[in-house]
């Protein structure tokens, strides 16, 4: 068996994903309000990191929590969260940076699915739990989003 | 990319104030250099001249549960006290403590170790007699030596037999200012 890791003292944790959740959130969800999602995801983590029971896939536990804040925002601003606004970043840009205004006109989920994918690198286990659905309908969500932006680039 | 200051001391205050905290911890500057402090929400767990807070970190969140982060606000008692100290302005620590998970005889001494007052000394073979034991100097040597939380429990008040330093988890040199600033007879 292998060994299962040990949580990390909330501080390590924090000091080694805060950056990448910012940036995450930034794009998702504008600069403007991504001081207060980037509040609320690490408060959510907190209250929630008593009952983990190991250390693994941190990193993808804290991007779903913050899919989930970032969800909730544009729900509260009250904008249909099938038509993400066009997100302006001035982050370092990554790899997949320089492709993520393609993803800017897909729905929601299947946006969502991209870039927690392509971008992000999650498994679609993960990905369906940051979306409340199947791995088989992130799937689904991520291969149609992209087959949407073949047809657009073609 | 990092998070801008601004953003993290105020995630960092939250957090504080959320009571979501097992612990929380600080370097807090001092004329005896850096001091790593944590505490929990039943009082002052530690302090530790480790400049290191990593190790200290780990230490922490084995008797409190991980949930612990650096969070200055949760320290301003703290603070506030050892600076006071350190100014003169202060003989003793209003702090509550939180000593759990400690052996009943090292609860003992630390309890009578927190008798001795300031400016004044005491001998191992007297704080073992005061906890029960005569014969256990060496033991409480020990239990100085593995004091959770130095200068507030005043084991640099603690001497030989002959008046010679003896020892300090913090190195001689400190003690040795430390009964200076009480105005302790060397």
């Amino acid at each position: 068996m292998a060994p299962v890791a040990t949580i990390p003292p909330f501080e390590t944790f924090y000091a080694e994903h805060a950056g990448e959740v910012l940036g995450f959130l930034r794009r998702r969800v504008g600069r403007e309000r991504a001081d207060d999602a980037f509040q609320e995801t690490f408060l959510r983590a907190l209250r929630a990191y008593e009952r983990l029971r190991h250390g693994e896939h941190l990193r993808a536990w804290v991007l779903t929590i913050a899919t989930r804040v970032a969800i909730d925002a544009h729900r509260r601003a009250g904008e249909p969260t099938d038509e993400l606004p066009d997100l302006p970043h001035h982050d370092g840009p990554t790899a997949y940076d320089e492709l993520a205004f393609l993803t800017d006109a897909l729905p929601a989920k299947e946006r969502a699915a991209v870039v927690l994918r392509y971008g992000y690198d999650l498994d679609y286990d993960q990905i369906a739990r940051a979306l409340d659905s199947s791995p088989d309908a992130a799937r689904q969500a991520a291969s149609s989003g992209v087959r949407r932006l073949r047809r657009r680039l073609t | 990319m990092s998070v801008p200051t601004d953003l993290d001391e105020r995630f960092r205050a939250s957090a504080a104030r959320s009571g979501l905290l097992a612990a929380s911890y600080d370097v807090i500057e001092s004329e005896l250099g850096p001091l790593f402090a944590a505490v929990t929400d039943r009082g002052l767990a530690r302090i530790t001249f480790d400049p290191e807070p990593e190790r200290e970190l780990e230490r922490v969140a084995r008797i409190a549960g991980p949930r612990v982060l650096r969070a200055p606000r949760a320290l301003a008692a703290t603070r506030r006290e050892l600076d006071d100290y350190f100014a003169g302005r202060r003989t003793a620590f209003d702090l509550e403590l939180d000593l759990r998970g400690l052996p009943d005889f090292t609860l003992r001494v630390l309890g009578e170790l927190a008798r001795v007052p300031y400016g004044q000394t005491s001998t191992y073979r007297e704080l073992a007699g005061r906890a029960g034991n005569p014969r256990a100097s060496r033991a409480v040597g020990t239990v100085m030596n593995r004091n959770p939380i130095p200068i507030v429990l005043p084991c640099h008040r603690i001497v030989g037999s002959n008046g010679s330093l003896v020892g300090y988890g913090g190195g001689l040199e400190r003690k040795e200012r430390l009964l200076r600033l009480e105005g302790a007879m060397l």
